[in-house]
């Protein structure tokens, strides 16, 4: 028998599964070397400064660049009329629309670029941009999606208004982008033609931006001799990204190279094709020199990357038990100007049908009409998978309403109606298949954790007492995720499947490289998948090289963006290194002249069945797959490639609790506590996981608390600088405390989930649920988010309840 | 071509000298002119602090300081902290407590913890998250940003020399 310290010394060695090891990445960033896309400088390179417009809807009757050329150091302004002969003054969306790169003819967004000045340097670019003299006419605007589909509304896309279709099915109206639904609408109608109990609420999820510190930028820089490109790029999906710059310019895919480098946060915003990157590609092609645009924060908030924009209505039908018979959810989604949302082509509205949450709902329908506005264009997914959170807060928010409509405890509601662990697998009303789950181990666990029944006692004792000057306030999510896209039957962008991928290669001395088809910006992707290596290789992960983003080297992969990284690169990672380990395992059979049957693997070496002191370690086994004593016929080296198509999406879960207590006077929400257990499976890193979800709910309490992009009815923006824009602060932010369970993901190598998303997508209701949870006992149903102090003080103000007493 | 004016200043401890117009910011200069770019530009209007530096003993954001305001004085960026081949203890404590995820606010974050602890060397949780509130993250929560400020502060307040 092996010693049992010893198989742990040599387990830790590796630092594989389940380690909390260091992060690698960490090295270069806390010296200040990273290299993020401001910091590449090219021999010759341009500037490129985008003038934008300064009104939502209006026509282009002119452009001047006399000015701007004479300005010192200006090389050239481009505008529509300049792309037009390459054909690049509009470029296709993924969601079957087209986007304007430069405005033709009209504008239809505040800030929608208009010309790219290119000069000597960033000032001089500037100063140039302010004197390119453009004259509109002003056209009304809509911002209000509502109105965008009124008879005789300002029609927005005129270069598309007698199409009859964008992408996804008949359109009806010059505003209407797509209609998309799923479920049995007559079944579901029926359950709520016969339902005991029914509640409606309009819900909104409203325009937001992921806002990463760092924000959109690319160096492009042609060859004319050569006739390559490279794109160095802050993007999460570089190797689709590729693809599309390769469909656009014309120029063989083999001859562009896209590189990520490092990202400094994305969070969905860099996932789409900006206007930016396109024309600074542009002028790099046309001059022949490297050109740079970096994005300022004003043009980050204003035109790349708004999220959510998502006007919900939900219903639920149930029994006078609150167990749900029905589900009917629709949403107008805001997609502004254009439509290049980001989404899989056969998944219009995302994920969106996964709004059964983690309860089982035997009727259900939903329905998502995208419109456009005079609004920036897309929609991306900020922190979670396509649609997930505003299914997620759509689920979660009504759960409370069912709760409140039929006088049950919110726990006990969510008890009633949870797919228990027994229905596994569990296909949904919307077709979804639950892999696994847990949901009530989960949330007993939490409500022990924080003695819910002493908090709901508190919460009574206080609202019984008139002269206590805060509401008390107790969220409760019981979320599940579906993340990790995807099966290619399902998902694909532009045809292109959303499989990962990854490239193994084993060197002599057991140290490896590893490439893969994803973009880390921030998740530790170094560290992780390194650490799932070394366990299925049993080789240190301290020496395992993780390399992404560089589409020279990498394989083909659709990227970082919707947790898929864990569960579909992950998944590569771990089938590349079995096809290693098998060849492996051929050698150590020859080398101990036995058959393949006859060994067994421990940790980091093969030893012979009942014979253990008869081992090949996998350090050995590296060496001589490099030598000629192999087995007969087998080529040397030890590499392996995995493209790994999931069979199915993953479902991490969570149950997560508030306490909030609201100050009657001033409306401050302060968050006593905050408590989440988040499911994702096997766990590759704690420590990586922690951070993950500390920063997940960081964002959500920012979301819930205080991020909006307001517009007036003009279309200005409102808000669209850090000083407007909730950020939140090491003072606001709460302290979080963080728990888990295992289940393991069925159908995925290693089982696990995905985890990056949870805390946002679990995040958002929780808190919202915990500040309306404060007001529930005066009839409060819903409020909007953000909850910011002044929209919580005017619901104080307007129910009375800061009057102080006597 | 416009008006230049020549600035000398010490970065990291080394005289340099540069030729800036009157308006150019302190950041372009250390990133552009100097190839000092471990500040970061985040939001260009003081609130992100991810161009923090220290200046004459304060804490700075670089987007809205004027090159010209630094003529004499003493710079010090997150490149000056590592010393004779040794990372600074808080540089240590932000990798061991997992401070940083992508990286970008990082350089930030260490330069105005450096100068937090100069000011206040043993600092409460409340007093650490007051002091770093003019530096945004989104990706960490803060939580292990704190953890590591008080580490760092312990190992110095131990062995004061390393500061």
């Amino acid at each position: 028998m092996a010693d049992p310290a010893e198989l742990k010394e040599r387990e830790q060695k590796l630092q594989g599964l389940g380690s909390a090891m260091l992060r690698r990445e960490d090295a270069r960033f806390i010296r200040g070397q990273g290299t993020y896309i401001d910091d590449i400088t090219l021999p010759g390179m341009l500037f490129g400064a985008i003038v934008r417009s300064p009104y939502a809807h209006a026509r282009i009757k002119a452009i001047d660049k006399t000015k701007a050329l004479a300005s010192p150091g200006v090389v050239a302004v481009l505008t529509a009329e300049d792309l037009k002969p390459v054909k690049l003054h509009w470029m296709p969306t993924a969601g079957g629309d087209v986007q304007a790169v430069l405005a033709d003819d009209k504008v239809c967004f505040q800030y929608q670029e208009v010309a790219m000045v290119l000069a000597s340097d960033r000032y001089a670019a500037c100063d140039g941009a302010a004197l390119v003299e453009v004259e509109y006419e002003e056209l009304p605007a809509v911002t209000d999606p509502k109105q965008a589909l009124a008879e005789g509304a300002p029609v927005i896309r005129e270069d598309i208004a007698d199409r009859k279709e964008v992408g996804h099915g008949p359109r009806t109206h010059p505003n209407h982008i797509f209609t998309w639904d799923a479920g049995n609408k007559a079944a579901a109608d029926a359950a709520f033609a016969g339902a005991a109990v029914t509640v409606r609420e309009e819900i909104l999820n409203p325009r937001v931006h992921p806002c990463p510190l760092e924000t959109c930028g690319c160096v492009a820089s042609f060859n004319k001799a050569t006739g390559y490109l490279t794109v160095y790029v802050t993007s999460q999906i570089p190797h689709l990204f590729r693809t599309v710059l390769a469909m656009l310019s014309g120029i063989a895919e083999s001859k562009i190279r896209v590189v990520g480098g490092d990202i400094g946060g994305g969070f969905g915003n860099k996932v789409p094709i900006y206007p930016g990157y396109v024309v600074a590609t542009v002028a790099s092609i046309v001059t022949g020199v490297p050109v740079k645009w970096i994005e300022s924060r004003i043009d980050n908030l204003s035109t790349t990357g708004f999220a959510r924009d998502y006007h919900c209505v939900g219903e639920l039908a149930a029994d006078r038990d609150g167990r749900i018979k029905g589900l009917r959810f629709t949403a107008l989604a805001d997609h502004g100007a254009f439509n290049s949302h980001v989404s899989a082509s056969k998944l219009p509205a995302g994920l969106f049908s996964i709004c059964t949450g983690s309860y089982a709902i035997p009727n259900a329908y939903c329905r998502v009409d995208a419109v456009y506005t005079n609004k920036a264009p897309g929609g991306v997914a900020y922190r979670c998978s396509l649609r997930v959170t505003e299914a997620v807060y759509l689920i979660e928010r009504m759960m409370d309403v069912l709760a409140q409509k039929i006088g049950v405890d919110k726990a006990e509601i969510r008890r009633r109606n949870f797919v228990k662990p027994e229905q596994f697998p569990y296909t949904t009303a919307l077709g979804w298949t639950l892999d696994s789950g847990a949901y009530q181990a989960a949330l007993d666990k939490v409500l022990k954790a924080v003695d819910y029944e002493g908090l709901r006692r508190e919460q009574a004792a206080k609202r019984a007492d008139p002269n206590c000057p805060t509401l008390m306030g107790i969220g409760i999510s019981t979320f599940t995720e579906i993340v990790g896209a995807g099966p290619t039957k399902v998902c694909d962008i532009l045809g292109i499947g959303l499989f990962d991928s990854c490239d193994i290669r084993v060197h002599p001395t057991g140290a490896v490289i590893a490439r893969l088809g994803t973009m880390s910006q921030g998740q530790g992707h170094a560290t992780t998948y390194a650490q799932i290596i070394a366990t299925e290789l049993g080789l240190p992960a301290s020496d395992i090289v993780i390399e992404e983003g560089d589409t020279d080297k990498a394989p083909y992969g659709a990227g970082t963006w919707g947790s898929r990284s864990t569960p579909v690169a992950g998944a590569a990672a771990a089938q590349a290194a079995r096809k290693i380990r098998d060849k492996a395992r051929k050698i150590a059979a020859h080398l101990l002249e036995v058959g393949e049957n006859d060994l067994e693997w421990e940790i980091d070496r093969f030893k012979v069945k009942g014979n253990p002191s008869q081992a090949k370690t996998m350090k050995e086994i590296c060496l001589i797959a490099h030598t000629g004593n192999i087995p007969a016929g087998m080529e040397q080296g030890l590499n392996a490639v995995s493209y790994y198509d999931p069979p199915n999406l993953t479902y991490p879960f969570g149950a997560y609790l508030c306490v909030v207590d609201i100050d009657k006077f001033t409306g401050e929400a302060k968050v006593r506590r905050f408590y989440a257990l988040d499911d994702c499976g096997t766990r590759i890193n704690p420590m990586v996981i922690e951070g993950q979800i500390h920063g997940g709910l960081t964002e959500a309490f920012a979301v819930a608390m205080g991020q909006q992009l307001p517009f007036d009815e003009n279309g200005n923006h409102l808000g669209n600088s850090l000083l407007d824009y909730f950020l939140p602060t090491a003072v606001e932010t709460p302290r979080w405390e963080t728990d888990h369970t295992v289940t393991p993901c069925p159908h995925h190598p290693i089982g696990a989930k995905g985890v990056a998303e949870s805390p946002h997508v679990g995040g958002i209701p929780c808190f919202s649920n915990a500040v309306i949870d404060a007001f529930a006992h005066l009839g409060v149903t819903h409020m909007d988010m953000p909850h910011s102090a002044f929209r919580v003080w005017q619901k104080c103000q307007a129910l009375g309840v800061n009057q102080r007493p006597g | 071509m416009a008006k230049t004016h020549p600035v000398s200043f010490k970065l990291n401890g080394k005289p340099v000298a540069v030729e800036v117009e009157a308006r150019e910011l302190l950041i372009y200069t250390l990133r552009e002119k100097l190839a000092h770019t471990g500040p970061h530009i985040g939001c260009e209007t003081s609130h992100c602090g991810a161009c923090t530096v220290d200046c004459n003993g304060m804490s700075v954001k670089s987007c809205t300081v004027l090159t010209v305001q630094c003529e004499g004085a003493e710079v010090l960026t997150v490149e000056g902290l590592e010393r004779g081949g040794v990372l600074h203890a808080l540089q240590q404590a932000f990798h061991e407590e997992h401070g940083l995820q992508c990286g970008y606010c990082t350089p930030g974050m260490l330069m105005r913890a450096y100068r937090l602890l100069q000011e206040n060397p043993s600092p409460s949780e409340q007093e650490i998250r007051y002091g770093m509130s003019g530096n945004l993250c989104r990706c960490t929560g803060y939580q292990n940003i704190v953890k590591a400020v008080q580490a760092a502060a312990r190992k110095l307040t131990a062995a004061p020399a390393a500061a």
